[in-house]
């Protein structure tokens, strides 16, 4: 009883700002203006340039997902080769740039880009080609994994780290190779993590209107953009959230798809 | 169990006790509300007229039409004078939500630009409601370091030569308003068939562009990493004093142009106030001061007689009447004009 009531601040927490905002948006997603109950905010996803826009935000974070993945996971098997000291080090130095707002980080790139840009600068001073992606789908890719590229290497490192290494130990003793190891020991060990982090950076990379809007230049339309415009241009909260509705589907079958390798909740560590 | 619900209604009363605290000032005679856009006085103009007239400011200031709208709507706290937009004026009086001034409190009005009032009509079709305080045109910043020719038309914008260096609006309705004039449409259309030509010029365009910008065509034009842009004439002497290269100008085929004025709510307690506050802005060497550090296009020909012969020459600053003459004010197109206008701009973003 005691220790139960120390929970009364999150639940508290968790009814006003996760429960109720989320009944919000299904009561606003589900009616028209007037109140009354329609489905046509959902429905409302299949005008052409809004499926464009939602398999634009499919196929890109989707790539940038797996790009994480791949970054990621030789880090993490890095990391859990170093020393601990050294490792919870190269840890903190990546966690270090998200005491900073995303916003300015995101700004920053767009200046680092820019085609009179730092980067550019450089490049020309040694007599190097330029790079010009800033305001294409190539920009908005490398900010998203810029941005969630940690959100992929902590819960990959943290299942990583508990493997013992008598684990690694046994199956080298019963004649496993280093290969076989990996893809038969701790690669499988390692799905919660893997699992975890391709749904923490594919829910925000999936929804983000921001990234498109600084690094895309306005000039690649994501359905984050597309709800944000409901929002802030027609003043329109019954067809924002009919779309983010539409959205949460998109989302929930992602974690339906991969929760059957997450049963122990191992992953979600951080 | 219980326990636990008075942990929660703790927590509840404390959330709501922080919001019923504040306000509920005694009221005093010498008072005066004012609702203004963020970063759109000089303080010191406060503090002047604090001095004064004795009357106390209590000053709020809002961000967009659309966010101040609701608050004076909903009617819990009134204000005495606020500065809204022309076409929010139009709304704001379409709904009785504004009392008539009474002239007589504000001689200063006479100051005035007689071009400025008469625009005005166009929202306020008997100048009773509101008392302009800025103005300004949509025009086309250009960088004569980059660009040779001498531009004068929104076709410019769709110029191959400049390809990869052209910056238009983020926000449909000043983005619309380029090709809306090469069409020879207004501004204010709400025509579906006008408004496909337009969006098809804009199609066209979106190849040759660098990006869609708000705020950030500043920093591009001041660098050079664009030659032109879609630009409001606020901004242009700041930076014009960053860039000297930068020119400005309203194209021959004729643009938009805004002018945000004062309104007295019809439930403001402080009228007469209000009205000392908007006269006080009307007098000349304040209505320079506060352009001086705004500087948005004063309508105070008083304040303008005052200025430097360069200033006044300068297009951005002051059109001239005959530039006036072709410019259109915004006017609300209504929830469907805006939905139209935003299905209109999301395909168009969609294109690759």
């Amino acid at each position: 009883m005691g220790k139960k009531s120390l929970a009364a601040p999150y639940i508290v927490w968790m009814a006003g700002f996760i429960v109720i905002p989320l009944l919000f948006v299904f009561y606003y997603g589900l009616t028209d203006k007037s109140g009354a109950f329609t489905l046509e905010n959902l429905a409302a996803i299949a005008s052409p340039e809004k499926v464009s826009a939602l398999l634009r935000s499919l196929k890109l974070s989707v790539l940038s997902t797996a790009i994480c993945l791949l970054l990621a996971y030789p880090l993490a098997m890095i990391l859990k080769g170093l020393h601990v000291k050294k490792g919870s080090f190269v840890v903190f130095l990546f966690i270090l740039p998200m005491w900073m707002n995303f916003l300015l980080r995101t700004m920053a790139w767009q200046t680092l880009l820019d085609r009179n840009g730092v980067i550019n600068n450089v490049l020309a001073f040694f007599h190097l080609p330029g790079i010009n992606i800033i305001n294409t789908q190539a920009a908005i890719v490398f900010g998203m994994v810029y941005n969630f590229l940690p959100f992929m290497v902590l819960p990959i490192y943290n299942v990583l780290i508990k493997i013992g290494d008598d684990t690694v130990e046994a199956a080298r003793d019963l004649g496993a190779d280093g290969v076989q190891t990996f893809f038969r020991v701790i690669f499988p060990l390692s799905m919660p993590g893997i699992v975890s982090g391709i749904t923490m950076v594919f829910v925000p990379a999936l929804t983000t209107f921001v990234i498109s809007d600084l690094l895309g230049g306005g000039m690649v339309l994501l359905i984050g953009n597309v709800i944000e415009q409901e929002f802030t241009f027609t003043a329109n909260w019954n067809l924002g959230s009919g779309l983010s509705l539409v959205l949460m589907v998109f989302i929930l079958i992602s974690m339906v798809l991969f929760a059957k390798y997450d049963k122990d909740g191992e992953g979600a560590a951080v | 169990m219980k326990k636990r619900w008075m942990a929660a209604a703790v927590a509840a009363a404390l959330v709501f006790g922080l919001f019923g605290c504040g306000g509920e000032k005694k009221e005093s005679k010498g008072q005066v509300k004012i609702f203004n856009w963020g970063e759109y006085i000089d303080e010191e103009v406060i503090e002047l007229f604090e001095e004064e007239t004795g009357i106390e400011v209590v000053y709020d200031t809002f961000e967009t039409n659309e966010a101040m709208y609701p608050i004076i709507e909903a009617g819990g706290v009134s204000y005495d004078a606020i500065c809204p937009s022309d076409y929010m004026i139009e709304k704001l009086i379409a709904n009785d939500l504004l009392a008539e001034i009474n002239f007589d409190n504000i001689p200063n009005v006479k100051y005035i630009s007689e071009g400025i009032m008469e625009g005005s009509r166009t929202f306020d079709p008997e100048n009773k409601y509101s008392v302009p305080y800025t103005f300004g045109t949509l025009g086309i910043l250009y960088n004569t370091a980059l660009i040779d020719d001498e531009i004068d038309s929104w076709e410019a914008l769709w110029n191959e030569e400049y390809e990869g260096n052209i910056l238009m609006y983020n926000s449909p309705r000043d983005l619309f308003v380029a090709p809306l004039e090469i069409l020879g449409y207004s501004i204010n259309t709400t025509d579906e068939a006008e408004l496909l030509e337009a969006q098809e010029l804009l199609l066209k365009q979106k190849p040759l562009l660098q990006r869609y910008v708000m705020d950030q065509i500043k920093d591009s034009m001041i660098s050079g990493s664009a030659s032109i842009a879609m630009c409001y004439s606020g901004e242009v002497l700041q930076l014009q004093g960053a860039n000297q290269d930068l020119k400005y100008v309203v194209p021959k085929e004729g643009s938009n142009y805004f002018i945000d004025s004062w309104v007295i709510p019809a439930n403001a307690e402080n009228k007469e106030n209000a009205e000392a506050w908007i006269d006080f802005l009307n007098r000349p060497d304040i209505a320079l001061k506060n352009f001086e550090y705004i500087t948005y296009s004063t309508p105070n020909t008083g304040a303008q007689e005052l200025m430097d012969e360069e200033l006044l020459k300068n297009p951005a600053v002051f059109p001239g009447e005959d530039v006036l003459s072709k410019c259109e004010v915004f006017h609300s197109l209504g929830a469907e004009g805006d939905e139209l206008f935003n299905k209109l701009w999301l395909q168009l973003r969609d294109a690759q």
